[in-house]
């Protein structure tokens, strides 16, 4: 698990409801929060949002979902202080150090930059993206996987040479196989299934792989 | 029968993958010829061979006698038929099957049975280009990353018509070239290139899609996973034109419409936005500004 630093911001923040996801429960993040009548910035964690304008930033964590469907959508001009954001895992792996923070056309520039304060003064790194499905890295990585998980089936190479790869030729810190098997390929699953069913397009469909992991988890 | 490998032939010795390969060669103990049709790339790419072999002692990898006797090891040719001597000949010239196929045409007149002819390619069939020798059962593809002389991995195929004795062969100098084999059947893009430009072609389509800005999506990718670069950054470094390239070669055989040429990769190439080389691709390496700033 990374590094992380408990926040020491300006501005105060209160946390409604509870995950697993993004801050486990010993998260030093947890520890600074503020109830939510003292706090500027709020971070709902699995738990439905409520409006409120006199916050400077209202944060809801994500899973697979869009942000719009959270806060509605207005033919392309929708936005407010209300923002989405994933603490980016790997399915069973401990949480990474990126937030991925997810903003609409209209989102407020002063909410925007309040969650990022927030966050880094935490530790963790920020990257802002538009609300699409999959965010930045699952909705690169996953097709990878899936290709891999292809190439295996396929008998192109050996688990242990596909990883070995993009090891030693790209440098990745782990094989794209060792790594969705260590996420979860049940995860894997959900991921894409929820990318394909989005999106339409053919890289994104459930590897056979994942989807007997699935199939074997619901026997 | 199996041959005992002594000397090696580099083909293409005066391009950067060919020059350190034939680095790789000379390193560890092989008697190596490299051979290119441009004696000034050749004189070049040994300058530079010097000037690597000086580093490595500069920096305690290697020790002065052992660089004199790496660069006494390795001659530079523009005389295809001093290759006669080679046991094994890797060949690291253009990526297109004609020039490849006239390459191993010339070998097959100069060089003993044999010899064994090994390919760098990274996006053609071994198969194909096996077809263009007389002894297809010798040819074998040992992709080397670049820069060839730094990085260990080896991507080795056998053809169709490979014969069991060549491939091993070729497996067994390639860990005595301290370099290390992984095993692909010869798909288009074997592992890594399979891998890598869908990929890249994704993070393209996810700046053009407004997904997010360039330096967003390299940093997502290197702080949520680890890796050392982001896909970004890295097409700025291989070029923006050979991502192109390389997309032609794979969905001209694939038609994976991931491996197609994203339309904004196109349209930064016409403008001129070829990456690191050209001084901006996605980033801007003149001022540091992101791509569109």
């Amino acid at each position: 698990m990374s590094e992380q630093a408990t926040p020491n911001h300006a501005i105060p923040y209160a946390t409604i409801g509870t995950s697993c996801q993004s801050f486990p429960d010993n998260d030093p993040f947890l520890s600074s929060a503020v109830t939510p009548d003292q706090a500027g910035i709020i971070l709902y964690l699995g738990y439905p949002h409520r409006n409120d304008d006199s916050k400077q930033a209202i944060l809801v964590e994500l899973h697979t979902e869009c942000l719009g469907e959270l806060t509605g959508e207005h033919l392309g001009e929708e936005g407010s202080n209300v923002l989405g954001f994933a603490r980016y895992r790997n399915g069973a792996d401990d949480p990474s150090p990126l937030i991925e923070l997810v903003k609409q056309k209209n989102s407020k520039p002063e909410a925007i930059a309040a969650a990022i304060a927030l966050f880094e003064s935490a530790g963790l790194q920020v990257a802002v993206c538009n609300d699409h499905l999959g965010r930045i890295i699952d909705r690169l990585v996953r097709p990878k996987y899936n290709a891999a998980l292809r190439f295996l089936d396929e008998g192109r190479a050996t688990q242990k040479d596909l990883d070995l790869t993009c090891k030693l030729g790209l440098g990745y810190p782990d094989g794209p196989i060792e790594r969705v098997v260590r996420g979860g390929l049940v995860h894997h699953y959900n991921v894409t299934t929820a990318l394909f069913e989005g999106t339409g397009a053919s890289g994104y469909a459930p590897a056979r792989r994942a989807i007997v992991a699935a199939k074997r988890e619901r026997n | 029968m199996s041959h005992s490998i002594t000397t090696i032939g580099v083909c293409g010795g005066g391009g950067t993958m060919g020059a350190g390969i034939a680095i790789v060669a000379a390193r560890a103990g092989f008697k190596t010829i490299s051979y290119d049709r441009s004696p000034d790339s050749l004189a070049s790419a040994r300058k530079q061979t010097s000037q690597f072999f000086d580093k490595s002692v500069e920096r305690g990898k290697m020790k002065p006698e052992l660089r004199d006797e790496a660069l006494a090891r390795l001659t530079i040719t523009s005389d295809i038929s001093e290759l006669a001597a080679c046991d094994l000949v890797i060949e690291a010239v253009f990526e297109e099957l004609g020039v490849k196929h006239a390459l191993l045409k010339q070998l097959d007149e100069v060089c003993p049975d044999h010899t064994i002819y090994a390919s760098n390619t990274s996006t053609l069939s071994i198969t194909e280009i096996a077809s263009g020798s007389t002894r297809p059962h010798n040819v074998v593809g040992m992709h080397f990353c670049l820069p060839a002389q730094l990085m260990k991995l080896v991507e080795m195929s056998a053809g169709i018509l490979t014969s069991p004795e060549t491939f091993k062969t070729a497996w067994a100098l390639t860990e005595q070239l301290g370099q290390i084999p992984v095993e692909t059947r010869d798909d288009p893009g074997f592992i890594l290139n399979a891998l890598l430009v869908p990929f890249n072609n994704d993070a393209i389509r996810a700046v053009e899609a407004g997904v997010a800005d360039a330096g967003d999506i390299d940093k997502a990718i290197k702080v949520g996973l680890g890796y050392k670069m982001g896909p970004l950054e890295l097409i700025d470094l291989i070029g923006l034109d050979t991502q192109i390239r390389l997309c032609e070669a794979f969905y001209g055989i694939t038609l994976d419409p991931r491996a197609s040429a994203p339309p904004l990769l196109r349209r930064m190439v016409a403008a001129g936005l070829t990456g690191r080389k050209s001084g901006r691709g996605f980033f801007n390496y003149g001022s540091n500004a992101m791509f569109g700033a």
